[in-house]
């Protein structure tokens, strides 16, 4: 068996979520406890009683992608245990590869984001015009895209503004477990499409898990400007900050963008 | 971790002894967050950060002794304006880095 460093490494390099609780204080300082995503736990805290303790919390921490140091009560003694939460890596999925997704996958590379690109059209998903995203498909993106892993980690944003290709990959998208699913449109053109998902079966609930208009209201004009609009929306979402809260600090798009 | 792991992963081929720093807590305005990680070896290889290049220098001498006494040691840095050579963070942060060999247990 391993150690748990190298253990960690591993699960890090076959993109496992992995949790990483490290004793500080106490009797044994340095003393581990790793668990990761697929139920493979290693390693153990002192005493018995922190390292069951530490263990409750785990699966709830696993996906909190958090770092921070916990103090637990053990008999008169408070352990402190520094826990580290390693989500797999980002990814984005984007449907249609128009002008403004040559610019959202730069931003999203910034990001340490695995771009995927997909269009049924040749013409536009060429290395040419994406020499930068990590995959590129061309076809239909509701046939690509269940292959992809859309798990929490996976952002989908939909540029494609053509029904025939985006209704179908947006079943997919409801489908899967997408932390973030966003869509190019106007106020009208995104109230259409959710009448057409509600009329094949979709609730409320699963399609208020699209931002459409897509992006934040940066008064943004050219492609890049509403890449980077949309890349801005996917930060505040993934950091709690739901631009279509009512308290949310940042607003969405505009109906006419 | 991601960051340094290529590195951790050549050092660790060509048989360097590792030791790994950690913030464990950071407060105020502390340019890195807790689970910034610096990995250094005994031969001098840096990789990673746990400030803004503040707190590097003597993160690398503690790490020699922890590599030594094969102890881990929690180290707090915090502002140093009293006395302004001291090793210190500038931007009034503070931070706990947890320092450790990079061992197999």
């Amino acid at each position: 068996m391993s150690g748990i460093h190298e253990q960690l490494l591993n699960a890090i390099e076959q993109e496992h979520g992995a949790l990483l609780a490290t004793q500080i204080t106490g009797e044994r300082p340095g003393a581990k406890l790793l668990v990761l995503d697929d139920g493979h736990v290693a390693g153990e805290l002192f005493p018995a009683e922190l390292h069951d303790q530490v263990r409750a919390d785990a699966g709830r921490l696993l996906n909190s992608g958090e770092a921070t140091t916990r103090s637990y009560q053990v008999g008169d003694e408070q352990i402190d245990v520094y826990i580290e939460s390693h989500l797999p890596p980002r990814r984005m999925v984007v449907v249609g590869a128009v002008h403004t997704a040559i610019h959202l996958v730069t931003f999203a590379k910034e990001f340490d984001c695995h771009t995927t690109v997909v269009d049924a059209r040749e013409m536009f998903a060429t290395r040419e015009r994406f020499p930068h995203a990590d995959e590129l498909h061309v076809g239909w993106p509701d046939e690509i895209m269940p292959d992809l892993n859309l798990g929490p980690q996976t952002d989908i944003v939909m540029l494609a503004h053509d029904p025939k290709f985006e209704d179908p990959a947006m079943e997919v998208a409801l489908n899967s477990r997408a932390g973030y699913i966003g869509a190019m449109g106007s106020k009208s053109t995104s109230a259409d499409r959710n009448e057409r998902l509600k009329a094949r079966g979709f609730s409320d609930e699963q399609i208020a898990r699209i931002h459409g208009p897509i992006g934040l209201n940066l008064g943004g004009k050219t492609p890049p400007e509403i890449a980077l609009s949309i890349m801005a929306e996917i930060v505040a979402v993934r950091r709690g900050k739901d631009p279509r809260g009512s308290q949310s600090p940042v607003k969405p798009a505009k109906a006419d963008q | 971790m991601r960051d340094i792991l290529p590195d951790i992963r050549e050092w660790r081929a060509a048989g360097e002894e590792i030791a790994l720093a950690t913030v464990v807590k950071a407060s105020g305005s502390a340019p890195r967050q807790a689970g910034a990680k610096l990995a250094v070896t005994r031969t001098g290889k840096m990789s990673g950060s746990v400030s803004g290049g503040c707190v590097e220098g003597a993160v690398f001498e503690k790490a020699m002794t922890v590599l030594d006494s094969g102890r881990p040691e929690v180290v707090h840095y915090g502002i140093s304006d009293e006395l302004a050579w001291d090793v210190g963070l500038s931007c009034g942060g503070q931070i706990d880095v947890f320092i450790e060999p990079f061992e197999d247990q």
